[in-house]
């Protein structure tokens, strides 16, 4: 026990970003996508590595093999749906193998908090013939990390840790000592062996049973890993879990035996089946895919679990508890019954998620819906322009999708269709969707607003920023001569708070019969620097009639007053000084001249005496 | 011992994970095991938030089982509605008055509950029932973002724990600058005084 040895209380990521760097790791890429995103984050922090956020995850990942056959120890980190993206170098990487550790964190998302599936990425494990580990808290999301590594250059495979959403952002106490593992290079020359690095078929097929050999003694080590193991209770159930649905068991079931699998992928069916006749009834206890209980089945193990406990949405001490009650595992009469409704229950209106005050997306779409056109959406802070009032998108499926299904829809029904994208997404997949946009002359207009940062995940810098993600100044990539080069001849650079020009450009676009892009720009409004700018209109309440057309802005700064208007009886409009930026947009959609707007609040400061 | 539950519930950009990161630490240094589960994503601003925090001996899952708060701290008034199947008889309800209007209610499509109605129905869920004025006595001293502070300055007087540990905590937590502001808003808070229906917990 040296002085070093420390106790904190650290957030799953926080944990991993520790643990990575303590594993010797020098070389870290990702994409911000909840849950991920702080794993990196964090990671930059610690000193002597080199940290960056990719425009995607298969850059990422590529870079993360990149540095891990130049023999460093690397890391990628994504959300779920972001190893789909990566999925072809996770691929070629599970053939090839590196000279240093390569782990890859994919953070699943059960319950979908913030994303557009719930896929279970044990899966990719399997598929690709690679080991997964799940922590089940934060120390073991800790301590995981140097076991990845290990296991990396033990069996020369890509490692995935997968992290769920309730262990990426839950806090628990984590021991670690505060130093790291001084690790060097691996090799000294990048390696000149082609038959392991060129998948070229012929080096390909001699590969193919390295890997399928490598899956065996994979299984083989999971058999005797300290990562999984057997907690002996009563015998009358056991039950096979891992991850966070682990904690679950032990809360629910806090005298049943448990075999808790930290390496989810490939199993250790010997242990497993010493495990299972051992106890009277075997259940497993895992969330989303029936993965371990479908390679228990195909064992011939008699065993329970999606028969008792859900396949969708995340598991909660509630829900374990509920499903056993039902299956007869536990009584009913063991808990204390939640409170029936009271009598008189109020509705609780609900607080849906909104565009920020000034987001600099609102007045786009306010411009958009005028068109009456199809609108194919993606994904970002302004997959919101969905919601009421503004109800302005039609589609939104995965980053980088909208305009690819603009242009696919617009030319199989030739009707003229409305891609919106932001320019995180659109360095991310849109670029290529836009090329084809442009080869194949498709009249889809595609609106890039460009706020400058990765907003939806916490502002995050990405090419367009001027910054990396270790701070320094970084070249900003600049959309409008992109664009253009693709080969597109209508494009527009808009100040995204000018709603006449953007309107005006819009109805002009539509009238065309070729591509065209109107690019909104006007930093998020998070920005700390914006913030600074923040300045709270007025309403002038003896102009205002309460007509409401600007509350159909979506503004939460906008709000109804208690000051009715004697002619129409309808409320006047006021506005929240501790919510409103000053962005003008309601002045300008507001029909009687009620707003005063940012120029009028101004002049009216200076006018005020010194 | 039991584990202890604090359900921790307001608006996006009230302090609420500020006040959960603060009830974590106090409840490790006071050497409990502690789990805290919070979920950030789409509800970046203005969003209904919620935080659970645990202390035990040892605590296992992150998510508190339905019926077993033992306190919910409301940083805003109707919120408090929001988590009933949580609550039993004998949780103790700290519900501040402090109201944030939601979109749906200022467009007109819903009616924010009243105080009365509120009150009523926490009273029939709980025994422990008690209404906080903590944004109000925050912006009396000058900085309305106390508020949650002085929520936990209550909560700190129905909890076995030293002084020293909740101000070490806060002093971690918070700002240099606004070390003494948290402090005065723990003690006022405190100053509020345990009602002596509830119990001291953990016991003895």
């Amino acid at each position: 026990m040296t002085d070093k040895r420390r106790k904190d209380l650290l957030s799953g990521n926080e944990a991993i970003a520790r643990g990575a760097w303590a594993a010797g790791v020098t070389f870290a890429s990702g994409y911000p996508g909840t849950p991920s995103t702080e794993i990196l984050e964090n990671f930059a922090r610690y000193p002597g590595i080199y940290a960056e956020w990719a425009p995607n995850e298969k850059v990422a990942l590529d870079a993360a093999i990149g540095a891990a056959y130049a023999g460093r120890r690397a890391l990628a980190t994504m959300k779920h749906v972001g190893v789909n993206v990566a999925a072809d170098a996770l691929f070629y990487a599970a053939m090839t193998g590196a000279e240093a550790g390569l782990v890859v964190i994919s953070a699943d998302d059960p319950q979908m908090h913030s994303s557009q599936n719930e896929q279970d990425n044990r899966n990719y494990a399997k598929f690709a013939r690679i080991p997964c580990l799940d922590p089940a808290d934060s120390q073991e999301a800790h301590d995981m990390m140097p076991a990845a590594f290990d296991i990396s250059e033990q069996f020369d495979t890509p490692v995935l840790v997968r992290p769920t959403t309730r262990i990426s952002h839950s806090f628990t106490p984590v021991e670690f000592l505060d130093e790291r593992l001084e690790i060097a290079p691996r090799v000294k020359k990048f390696p000149k062996t082609p038959q392991k690095y060129v998948m070229v078929p012929a080096n390909a097929r001699h590969r193919h049973p390295v890997i399928e050999d490598r899956i065996r003694a994979l299984a083989a080590y999971a058999e005797t890993s300290p990562l999984n193991r057997v907690e002996w209770r009563d015998t009358e159930l056991g039950i096979v879990t891992g991850s966070v649905a682990y904690q679950h068991a032990r809360e629910v079931f806090p005298n049943a035996s448990i075999l808790k699998l930290g390496m989810s992928y490939p199993l250790p069916m010997q242990m497993i089946a010493d495990f299972a006749r051992r106890v009277k009834r075997l259940i497993v206890l895992e969330e989303l895919d029936p993965f371990f209980e479908e390679h228990i089945r195909l064992a011939g193990i008699p065993v329970e679990g999606k028969s008792i406990f859900p396949l969708c949405g995340e598991f909660t001490p509630t829900v374990v508890r509920n499903a056993a009650v039902e299956a007869g595992l536990l009584s009913a009469e063991q808990f204390v019954a939640p409170p029936e409704t009271p009598r008189a229950m109020p509705d609780v209106p609900v607080r849906p998620p909104v565009l920020c005050p000034g987001c600099p997306h609102r007045g786009g779409f306010w411009a958009i819906k005028k068109l009456h056109l199809p609108v194919n959406g993606d994904i970002g802070c302004y997959t919101l322009g969905v919601v009421e009032p503004l109800n302005a998108i039609d589609t939104a499926g995965c980053m980088g999708a909208g305009i690819g299904v603009a242009h696919g829809a617009g030319k199989a029904s030739g009707k003229k269709h409305v891609a919106v994208i932001g320019d995180s997404t659109f360095f991310h997949t849109g670029l290529p969707a836009l090329a084809n946009v442009a080869y194949n002359n498709s009249p889809v207009i595609t609106v890039i607003m460009d706020n400058r940062v990765t907003a939806m995940t916490g502002d995050q810098p990405n090419p367009g920023s001027g910054q990396n993600l270790m701070g320094e100044t970084a070249p900003r990539l600049e959309l409008e001569p992109l664009v253009r080069a693709l080969g597109i001849k209508h494009v527009k650079r808009v100040d995204a708070y000018d709603e006449k020009t953007v309107e005006d450009t819009l109805k002009a676009f539509k009238k065309l019969d070729e591509p065209s892009v109107l690019i909104t720009e006007r930093p998020c409004a998070l920005l700390p620097e914006v913030r600074k700018t923040y300045l709270p209109l007025e309403v002038k309440a003896d102009e205002c009639d309460g007509c409401g057309v600007c509350l159909r802005t979506g503004c939460p700064a906008l709000m109804k007053s208690a000051d009715i208007h004697a002619e129409s009886g309808r409320a006047k409009v006021e506005i929240d000084p501790t919510l409103c930026t000053g962005c003008d947009l309601c002045a300008q959609v507001c029909p009687s001249d009620a707003i005063l707007f940012r120029v009028q609040m101004e002049e009216s400061a200076h006018a005020l005496p010194v | 011992m039991q584990t202890i539950n604090f359900l921790l519930v307001g608006v996006g950009g009230q302090g609420v994970l500020m006040a959960s990161n603060i009830l974590a630490s106090v409840g490790m240094m006071a050497g409990y095991d502690v789990k805290k589960s919070e979920i950030h994503g789409m509800s970046q601003r203005g969003g209904n938030v919620s935080s659970h925090v645990r202390w035990g001996e040892a605590v296992f899952s992150p998510i508190i089982p339905d019926a077993e708060t033992d306190f919910l701290l409301a940083f805003e008034a109707m919120e408090a509605l929001r988590y009933l199947p949580m609550l039993k008889r004998a949780s103790v309800l700290l519900v501040d008055r402090h109201r944030i209007v939601p979109v749906t209610v200022t467009g007109g499509s819903a009616e924010y509950p009243a105080y009365e109605a509120i009150e009523s129905v926490l009273r029939q869920v709980s025994d422990n029932f008690r209404w906080v004025d903590g944004a109000d006595m925050a912006a009396a001293m000058g900085n309305s973002r106390v508020a949650n502070i002085i929520t936990l300055g209550l909560l700190s007087t129905y909890l076995n724990v030293a002084d020293d540990v909740w101000k070490d905590a806060i002093a971690r937590r918070v700002p240099k600058k606004f070390t003494e502001l948290n402090f005065r808003a723990w003690e006022a808070g405190r100053a509020l005084r345990r009602e002596s229906a509830a119990v001291l917990m953990p016991a003895g």
